[in-house]
């Protein structure tokens, strides 16, 4: 409506030049520039190209909006309604049980615990991981020999598939025969006996320490990204004012880092709510539910105990958690960028 | 790596030589060249360590499990080509991340060409609703999507059940990749194929579909590695003659516990081809992944 306006205002303004202006001012207008134009402004006119615009946006959108609507929005409208019903997976939604679904998850000990080891990984992954990785990305980020291969390497890891990762890394934790038991021995070190994926006490830090090996490249390789956006003139100006290697990250890069570290954190944790196949791997969720998360637990309630209802409410918890921690992490910490980054991008203009 | 004029010291000569005298900072030096190798050797380990793995004897693996093999046994890695399962499941692999990945390039880019290049009213909140499908998680639709799609579409246990919802996952990253990518090529272009009588079909068709190449590339390998390493949604849904290389690889690493060396020979055929692939594709991996980054 508002282009239509723009285009017909623009066309009244200057009758020769019109089709150049409106094609200028609104480049996706419709035919208007052209067609409209040669026929002459008028609503009643333009209804014809109107529709046709409207009809080809509905033709290039619906098949993605169609598969996104079948695919995520009902099922998790679905999730909201299992999760009001007591239902073995069978038969019709008769049983309504309202919020019982709720109180039963959130009042089940190994639910709580779950959250908890979601949290746990959550946090030990950015505290981990940020360092390590920064570390890595500035040490990294220079030119040496081997550069390009070393990227390289760095990024295997998270290509894998997690299943895959878990598989080599659930025989390599093996107690007794595997290379890690075998590797601490020669050291002269003792290996927990029940193996490290066996032991309830440091299962989850050994699930963790696994996590970190495959998610810690892509942190690499995205602070390394990052880290080619800093113009170079900053780092020459910062040493011919005599600034140390030291002074100069601590100063100019991690600052001009912010944006990337703190998308990197959200996607870390994204992930880590819905942490999920490598534990599955690993542990199962055991020993003695030491490793289980949210998703494990809702897997195991839907399909090995076909407890629908709850399934559906872990479901809309795990949701609820990750749309607040989402909207929290937008307001408190991306928010930032808006503001900062408008800011340096003029500094960097004044600078050239 | 301290202070400038002492770094210099610090530096190796012959790649100071190579650079410019103003980057100094940039050089490599023995330490650095020391973190490196740890990097790489603890980032590697694991897999070479299964590769070598595959070489040896269960014997050999459990009398010395940090040992070279020897001598290299060959019978493992025949034991799993001529496995008929292992095809099957490569192939299963392949079906579904092919036809994820033409879901999403399609109607990704379908979807994201009049989000960028054409102005109407509700554009900003279409765009929205996309944006908001990131912060769905694909761990909580999981469960009403196994039900959905065996009791409802009646796609359980097919190429298809998987593939799509897949696709449908992800959509949000594909056309926030996409928009910036198709907003950037010029108005020029649009104006001058309008100028020349071409409707904005023929404008799509002819001129930014070929231009938007690389940016569907991008999408398309993103698409691809996550359907080909998917395990949740496979796990539920397929069953079977239609399993997929991770469901294969967990299953026969179950089944065959006590068969270490075939466990390592079946994972590192499972995983080789594809990180050949996906290394050949970093770069596009990468710039995807920031494109997703920045929005």
């Amino acid at each position: 409506m508002a282009d239509g306006a723009r285009a017909r205002r623009a066309r009244n303004a200057s009758p020769a030049t019109s089709s150049r202006h409106a094609a200028g001012s609104a480049f996706a207008l419709p035919a208007a520039p052209v067609r409209g134009g040669r026929r002459g402004a008028g609503p009643i006119r333009r209804k014809g190209p109107d529709r046709r615009k409207a009809l080809e946006i509905a033709v290039f959108v619906t098949p993605a909006l169609v598969l996104f609507f079948l695919f995520v929005v009902w099922p998790i409208l679905t999730a909201i309604q299992l999760s009001m019903y007591k239902w073995k997976g069978f038969g019709p939604l008769t049983n309504f049980v309202g919020i019982d679904n709720y109180t039963a998850v959130l009042s089940n000990p190994y639910f709580i615990e779950a959250v908890g080891h979601n949290f746990i990984v959550v946090i030990m992954s950015v505290v981990i991981q940020l360092p390590l990785g920064l570390g890595i990305a500035l040490l990294l980020n220079r030119k040496m020999w081997g550069q390009g291969l070393l990227r390289t390497i760095i990024f295997v890891p998270y290509v894998l598939a997690e299943v895959i990762a878990g598989v080599v890394w659930a025989q390599l934790l093996l107690p007794k025969y595997g290379m890690v038991d075998a590797l601490l021995k020669s050291v002269g070190l003792t290996p927990p006996e029940q193996g490290f994926l066996g032991d309830p006490s440091i299962a989850m830090g050994t699930v963790i320490a696994v996590l970190t090996w495959k998610y810690l490249g892509l942190a690499v390789i995205l602070f390394l990204a990052g880290l080619q956006g800093v113009p170079d003139e900053l780092y020459e100006a910062a040493q011919l004012d005599g600034a140390s290697w030291w002074q100069v990250q601590r100063n100019i890069t991690i600052p001009l880092l912010g944006p990337t570290l703190r998308t990197w954190a959200f996607l870390s944790m994204i992930g880590a709510l819905q942490l999920f196949d490598m534990v599955w791997i690993l542990t199962g969720g055991g020993p003695a539910n030491a490793t289980t998360t949210m998703a494990t637990f809702l897997i195991s309630q839907g399909t090995k105990a076909s407890n629908f209802g709850i399934a559906g409410a872990a479901s809309v918890i795990l949701f609820v958690i990750a749309l607040v921690m989402a909207v929290f992490y937008q307001v408190f910490i991306l928010r930032r960028d808006v503001q900062p980054d408008n800011d340096r991008k003029n500094r960097k203009k004044v600078k050239r | 790596m301290s202070v400038a004029p002492t770094s210099d010291l610090s530096i190796a000569p012959h790649v100071r030589r190579r650079k410019s005298s103003s980057d100094s900072f940039r050089g490599g030096s023995p330490l650095i060249y020391g973190i490196a190798l740890v990097v790489v050797a603890v980032t590697l380990g694991p897999v070479i360590y299964g590769v070598l793995g595959g070489f040896r004897t269960n014997a050999q693996l459990a009398a010395t499990p940090a040992g070279l093999p020897s001598p290299w046994v060959l019978d493992n890695y025949l034991g799993v080509l001529a496995n008929p399962a292992f095809w099957q499941y490569t192939w299963n692999s392949v079906a579904v991340a092919m036809i994820t990945t033409a879901a999403v390039v399609v109607f990704g880019t379908m979807a994201a060409y009049p989000l960028a290049r054409y102005e109407f009213k509700g554009r900003e909140a279409l765009y929205m609703v996309f944006v908001l499908g990131l912060l769905f998680p694909a761990a909580v639709a999981i469960v009403p999507l196994f039900i959905l799609i065996t009791q409802n579409f009646g796609l359980g246990n097919t190429w298809l059940g998987v593939a799509l919802p897949q696709a449908a996952f992800a959509l949000p990253t594909t056309v926030i990749i996409l928009r910036p990518f198709l907003m950037a090529i010029p108005k020029e272009l649009e104006e001058a194929a309008l100028l020349d009588g071409a409707s904005r079909i023929g404008f799509f068709w002819r001129i930014l579909l070929p231009l938007s190449g690389p940016g569907m590339v991008t999408v398309g390998v993103l698409a691809f590695v996550g359907s080909w390493n998917a395990y949740l949604l496979p796990l539920l849904l397929l069953q079977g003659e239609n399993k997929t290389l991770p469901l294969g690889v967990a299953d026969f690493s179950s089944e065959h516990s006590s068969d270490t060396a075939g466990v390592f020979a079946f994972t590192t055929l499972a995983m080789i081809p594809a990180l050949i692939f996906f290394l050949a594709m970093q770069k596009r991996i990468v710039n995807g992944l920031q494109g997703a980054v920045k929005g």
